[in-house]
């Protein structure tokens, strides 16, 4: 028997499987539902007498329940067709549900405008082109990842380029008289085929070529001779040496050891007149010998940072000068191969070679002279 | 040095055993590099041993044992050792076929090879800030490049646009796509009647993010495509020329590369100063990017239900009508010519460009 309170009591306090709880609000799932909500009202179990709209494939339907047809389920919901009309669908609900409660009646009439609604939007998202939606594939990502750095490194982008810039500018891809091409170099690229071509004709006198370079060797003799270390030939284009006797240091050590940290001082200061007051001074300076290459003739405004200095001393004020506090362990003592060098004091900037240079003057007047030229040292810094 | 009746794994006291690990390490190391000290010095006397050993010592790589594709025009490396000679003009069917590819009005065009090709850049719809930032670089890389923004709303698919600008005179439109707020691909559609590629996109590296960058200039940068060597491969690197004039501005010494590894394409572009006659010197002008093709479509992108065109407005004289733009309408379905799928990697040493 139908008594829609025991269903409701039912539905409401115990179970209903369409029931959807939330915090605030209790929704129903049933299909038939016409508004969605769980309550008295829009119950389409405990209701015997309920309408609502449905639509499939795109037609509208009123669905309508009535008492009378409660024993027969499977005829119990009785289904109309409503007009594609809106306004006639409306007017359709209307008539169908006549002396209905108005709660009824204004629910499906919502219903149709809603489904209207959608299926209006439906049709046009269907008439327009959707951006096609890929999935993200981490594994294929992380791969491909993978791939593409060994790729990378494989391709060794730089060479290449290099290597088919190369080509371009032998082959002559850039005309005869290229504009990004260097003056000399161009000149370099037609020498070369030129020589090519002499080759291809045959005899080829190479001969001039290899006796400047023999000349160049025994030049390079000639300079290791007075060069200190293999490792610092690079580097020795700024650098200077400053070389003493070692016999004279006896006698006049001290003092040339002055002229030196005055010379240099000198050429620090006034780096203008540099050359031409080494040249006034050098009959003056008997005892130093300037073994190195003279000074190059670029201005040594900024010198390079490190600059490596070789002290030529006699062993006894080395040995001294090693173990006392002067020398310091930035100063890199080294034995070089030549015995005339036998220590060096590495990567002195210039700036600082001025208290270094007097530091070691300090000393070795200090060891050999006991203070004697103290009131000299002073008044000569004083003046420069 | 340790003891050969023992092995070194076996010996359960942990000091020991990592000792005498050591020592047999050291001792090996101090063996290869006597051994290699030894080689060195004798191809210091003689060269000719260097170069054979090279000759003779080379190393397999992915590259060099790539399986061979029918489609390569170059001749197949395995059969090319023994029959150098007979395969003089290997692939005279697959050169007339690239003589009459969609991209051969660009190399034969009787036009002035200076003027740069139209270019369109713009991006997917909604594009942000990192999108915007890698189109301004595209439009510094190609010399006839011009950006404009992808209009919001409907009607403005890609094959749609596509069509316009054909109508208009550009050769290539670029559609730059962007996920999660940055640039992840690339849709290269050549104008007017296609092919269309997808590139993903991958590692962007902007001009301002290269250390010790160069700045560019206006002229038109040379171009070095490297290592295409497929059907497929010369048909993208013969999409990709047609984004830039014929004829570079070679004052400029910029150079644009676009070098295939292993499908992999690395943009890059570079400065050059040539230092000597073996000897090239270059400054990265950027930007950085890799590309993969994922597709190849013969047309321009499909555009489904695109609305049926209204008539023709009826004009008195039917001198305009002949004078308007023509009209080209994008395909209603695509049609693939290349799609990457992960089944077709069947090997690691299959590539496809």
């Amino acid at each position: 028997m139908q008594v829609d309170d025991v269903i409701w009591s039912v539905i409401n306090s115990q179970f209903c499987s369409y029931k959807v709880k939330t915090t605030t609000q209790n929704f129903c799932r049933n299909e038939y539902n016409v508004t969605g909500f769980c309550n008295r009202q829009s119950c389409p179990l405990a209701n015997s007498r309920y309408a609502t709209v449905r639509e499939k494939e795109g037609v509208l339907y009123l669905y309508v329940k009535t008492i009378e047809r409660a024993h027969t389920p499977a005829n119990m919901w009785e289904r109309i067709k409503l007009s594609k009309n809106y306004t006639k669908a409306l007017e359709q609900i209307d008539q169908e549900l006549i002396y209905w409660p108005s709660f009824t009646i204004h629910k499906c009439k919502q219903r149709v405008t809603k489904i209207t609604q959608y299926l209006i939007k439906m049709r046009r998202l269907k008439l327009r082109q959707q951006p096609k939606l890929i999935g993200v594939k981490k594994k294929l990502d992380r791969r491909e990842l993978r791939r593409e750095e060994k790729a990378l490194a494989a391709a060794h982008i730089e060479r290449s380029i290099q290597k088919e810039l190369i080509e371009r500018l032998k082959s002559k891809a850039y005309g005869d008289a290229p504009l990004n091409v260097n003056e000399d170099v161009w000149k370099a690229v037609l020498d070369g085929e030129r020589a090519k071509e002499k080759i291809k004709e045959g005899g080829v006198e190479l001969e001039d070529e290899e006796s400047e370079e023999d000349e160049e060797e025994e030049n390079e003799f000639d300079v290791e001779y007075v060069e200190a270390d293999d490792d610092e030939d690079e580097e020795d284009y700024g650098g200077r040496e400053f070389v003493s006797d070692d016999s004279a240091i006896e006698s006049d050590g001290a003092e040339d050891l002055e002229d030196l940290a005055g010379g240099d001082d000198r050429g620090t200061s006034e780096e203008d007149s540099d050359d031409s007051d080494e040249e006034n001074k050098k009959p003056a300076r008997a005892g130093t010998k300037r073994k190195a290459k003279p000074p190059p003739k670029r201005p040594t405004k900024r010198p390079k940072k490190g600059t490596t200095i070789y002290l030529h001393l006699p062993a006894p004020l080395a040995d001294h000068l090693s173990q006392g506090l002067v020398w310091r362990s930035k100063w890199r003592r080294r034995r070089s191969h030549s015995q005339k060098k036998p220590y060096c004091l590495g990567e002195v900037h210039p700036q600082t070679l001025f208290t270094r240079v007097h530091e070691i003057i300090n000393y070795t007047r200090n060891y050999f002279f006991g203070g004697f030229f103290e009131s000299i040292r002073t008044a000569s810094f004083e003046n420069t | 040095m340790a003891p050969s009746r023992f092995n070194a794994s076996e010996i359960r006291n942990k000091m020991k055993r990592e000792e005498i690990h050591r020592a047999a390490k050291r001792e090996n190391k101090q063996n290869k590099l006597k051994r290699r000290l030894a080689q060195a010095e004798v191809e210091k006397k003689n060269p000719e041993e260097k170069i054979k050993r090279l000759a003779t010592n080379v190393p397999k790589t992915q590259d060099n044992m790539r399986e061979f594709d029918p489609s390569m025009l170059t001749a197949n490396p395995a059969v090319s050792s023994s029959k150098a000679g007979e395969n003089e003009e290997p692939n005279t069917e697959a050169n007339i076929d690239i003589d009459n590819d969609p991209f051969a009005a660009y190399f034969t065009s009787e036009a002035d090879p200076s003027v740069p090709p139209k270019v369109l850049i713009t991006t997917s719809p909604k594009a942000s800030r990192n999108t915007y930032d890698f189109c301004d670089e595209l439009v510094g890389i190609f010399p006839g490049a011009e950006f404009i923004r992808r209009k919001k709303g409907k009607g403005f698919e890609i094959g749609v646009i596509a069509g316009w600008a054909a109508g208009r005179g550009y050769g290539t439109m670029v559609v730059v796509n962007e996920d999660m707020k940055k640039p992840n691909g690339i849709t290269m559609i050549h104008l007017p009647n296609g092919p269309t590629a997808y590139f993903k996109l991958t590692s962007v590296q902007l001009t301002k993010e290269i250390f010790g960058h160069a700045r560019a200039t206006p002229h038109h940068p040379e171009l070095i495509l490297n290592g295409f060597v497929t059907r497929l491969g010369h048909a993208v690197g013969r999409m990709f020329q047609t984004l830039f004039p014929r004829l570079p501005e070679f004052e400029g010494r910029q150079v644009v590369t676009l070098h295939n590894q292993r499908d992999f394409m690395f943009f890059r572009r570079h400065r050059y100063a040539f230092r000597s006659t073996e000897k090239a010197a270059l400054q990265e002008i950027g930007p950085r990017f890799t590309l993969k093709l994922r597709w190849l479509k013969r047309g321009i992108p499909a555009v489904q239900n695109l609305g049926a065109a209204p008539p023709p407005l009826q004009l008195a004289s039917d001198e305009e009508n002949e004078e308007k733009e023509k009209r080209v309408v994008p395909p209603a379905t695509d049609e693939y010519e290349w799609q990457w799928k992960p089944e077709l990697e069947t090997t690691r040493r299959t590539f496809f460009l």
